[in-house]
């Protein structure tokens, strides 16, 4: 299979009062078509960072993409204009967002905020945005569609509404669509469904998906390959299936180990200790360091940050021998 | 929302009634009458005229026959200013404050609004502070000092136009500007906080997102919202400005309603003072329903029940 999208070596910082946070360093990824690829981490690892700056959307200043390239439909768009950008936006890679009671302009009604990215993409009339718009709705479950255009948000519930957001994103049909934690700010119950439209939309329409979380449950259930970020930079990447049997990286398997359904019952929850690390001083060597056992802590690289080395076809690991278990051979 | 409308107009009755009320009683607590002059009056004059506008009555008597009066539409006659009615005072007057207040809205939206808009886009750079430096200058400069400073760049200086009066077309422009743009420093920093609320909004990043053009999200998407602040202070304002005001009338000697709010309070004429406050609760009430409506129309959360 051929990607769609592949960034190399993408590196974000943003440049604030104090001091320089490096949000995203050297990180890597390839996205095949219909694929779904999992980017997965503790909040502030830099998942979010990743995407909003391949669409620009990252505030600039403070922000500043350094470096790297993401190679889109033969361009790169980290080289592209706000013009050129603004095209692909919307039309060819879509976002659908965590909060989607926020995300929706409360003043809009639901119809022409839907029918928007046609009408930008697609030079359609109001009329046809419109029409297009109903169906959209019906598409991702909305029932009495024609009426429901004429709504506001808040007359929205939160699943809802995200079903908005989905069906928004996916009206131009784009060839990528990017899930930041779409699920997160859910009931349980209305979790499972959204996940279920994305990815039967997904098998229906043939798109690829990044889909950004911090849920390995959730990562589990949909995702082919799964990306693990620790401080701005991978430490993991593989199949999803290879990386849940088999995962060699000290942080992936605390990451799973904190999965409650996984936990015995009864038992204190176990959860990672203390706290990624400042990003604007970021020790030399391991970034993880600090949070390994006392037995490996010692182990760990403490004069140069680990480098990521392919163990098998396209599983990639940060070779630290603290983090690693016997080792990279 | 006809509903709305009517309820909103009959709760406007009973406000115009304890504006009424209030203003009948408190303007009589002040010492000194509608007569008392720089010579004494003799007393038979004196008990002439009571009886000739009838405050010979007892006071809960004379205030049942101006609520009466003033219910039918009738808004008395002038104590001071004999045989005029005061709704010829106020019909004579109100045009001129209209026709400057609705010019300084004119100044006052055209200058506020771009430059709380350019301000927030721009927020942090050099225009930035410059507009909003030059907003607060606006807002702690008196109109008395405004006003003099413009009557002598533009009229003494330049020559241009007109020092004071009220004769030639042009002589609106002045006064219209002094009062414009004292607003305008007002409304720029109202659009401007509420702008940047609006564009730090998540759904500022969606519509980003979608591809829309930075000028599409800026009037398509932000402007609405961040108007909402605007569009409250505005409503009480336009009451504010168009009816006139003293200072501004002094400084440019304009035969405007302003002077008649406080020239009647100095010269005790009850019906005046109950005209003009009258007057002026009525416009502010309507002005204030106008104002509702439109807030709903902006925000579609805010309901009219």
């Amino acid at each position: 299979m051929s990607a769609i999208l592949e960034v190399s070596d993408l590196q974000v910082s943003f440049h604030t009062r104090h001091g320089v946070v490096r949000a995203v360093d050297g990180v890597s990824l390839r996205v095949e078509a219909g694929q779904t690829v999992g980017i997965v981490g503790e909040s502030g690892s830099g998942k979010s960072v990743t995407c909003y700056s391949l669409l620009g959307l990252i505030p600039q200043p403070p922000g500043r993409i350094e470096g790297g390239r993401a190679m889109f439909g033969g361009q790169n768009l980290l080289a592209l204009s706000e013009g050129e950008l603004q095209k692909v936006r919307g039309s060819r890679i879509s976002m659908i967002f965590q909060d989607p009671m926020t995300s929706l302009n409360p003043y809009l009604k639901i119809g022409t905020q839907l029918g928007e990215p046609l009408r930008l993409h697609q030079g359609l009339s109001k009329a046809a945005a419109w029409a297009r718009g109903i169906e959209a709705l019906r598409e991702v479950g909305i029932p009495d569609p024609a009426t429901r255009m004429d709504q506001y948000p808040h007359e929205f519930s939160g699943g809802m509404r995200q079903r908005v957001m989905i069906a928004m994103a996916l009206i131009t049909r784009p060839e990528l669509l990017i899930a930041d934690e779409p699920t997160t700010a859910l009931d349980v119950t209305i979790q499972q469904q959204v996940l279920d439209l994305i990815k039967d939309l997904q098998k229906r329409l043939g798109i690829a998906v990044i889909f950004i979380t911090h849920d390995l449950a959730v990562v589990h259930e949909v995702c082919d390959v799964v990306n693990v970020m620790y401080a701005g930079r991978l430490v993991e990447s593989a199949a999803a299936s290879a990386l849940f049997a088999d995962p060699r990286h000290a942080y992936t398997r605390a990451l799973m180990r904190s999965i409650p359904a996984l936990q015995d019952k009864g038992q204190a929850l176990y959860t990672i200790p203390g706290l990624p690390p400042d990003l604007s001083q970021l020790p030399t060597g391991c970034a993880f360091r600090a949070r390994q056992s006392e037995e490996r802590r010692g182990l760990c690289l403490t004069d140069r940050r680990p480098r990521l080395r392919e163990v098998a076809p396209r599983h990639w690991i940060q070779d630290c021998p603290g983090c690693v278990e016997g080792g990279l051979a | 929302m006809l509903r709305f409308i009517l309820r909103r107009l009959f709760q406007s009755l009973l406000v115009l009634g304890v504006v009424f009320t209030a203003t009948f009683f408190l303007i009589r607590l002040k010492p000194g009458d509608p007569f008392a002059g720089e010579k004494a009056m003799p007393a038979s004059v004196r008990a002439q005229m009571e009886k000739r506008y009838g405050l010979d009555l007892p006071v809960w008597k004379q205030y049942f026959v101006h609520a009466a009066s003033f219910a039918r539409g009738d808004l008395l006659p002038s104590l001071r200013y004999e045989g005029m009615p005061n709704a010829k005072i106020i019909a004579d007057s109100f045009p001129v404050s209209l026709v400057i207040g609705l010019s300084a809205l004119t100044v006052a939206l055209g200058v506020g609004l771009p430059a709380g808009i350019i301000a927030a886009l721009r927020k942090n750079t050099w225009l930035d502070y410059s507009a909003m430096s030059l907003a607060m200058l606006g807002i702690c400069l008196p109109t008395f000092v405004m006003g003099p400073v413009l009557q002598w760049i533009f009229a003494l200086k330049l020559g241009w136009l007109n020092v004071a009066g009220w004769f030639e077309r042009s002589d609106w422009i002045l006064p219209s500007a002094t009062m414009g743009l004292i607003y305008a420093a007002y409304i720029a920093r109202l659009t401007r906080g509420g702008m940047l609320e609006v564009l730090n909004q998540d759904f500022i990043r969606t519509a980003r997102a979608k591809g829309v053009p930075g000028r599409q999200i800026v009037l398509g998407h932000a402007l609405r919202g961040g108007l909402l602040p605007v569009v409250a202070f505005l409503g009480p304002a336009f009451a504010g400005i168009t009816t006139g005001s003293f200072i501004i009338e002094k400084i440019f000697q304009l035969p405007g309603l302003g002077q008649h709010f406080v020239g009647s309070v100095f010269n005790s004429d009850y019906t005046l003072v109950q005209a003009t406050t009258v007057f002026y609760a009525a416009l502010l009430v309507l002005i204030n329903l106008g104002t509702d409506i439109l807030q709903a129309w902006l925000n579609p959360r805010v309901r009219l029940t």
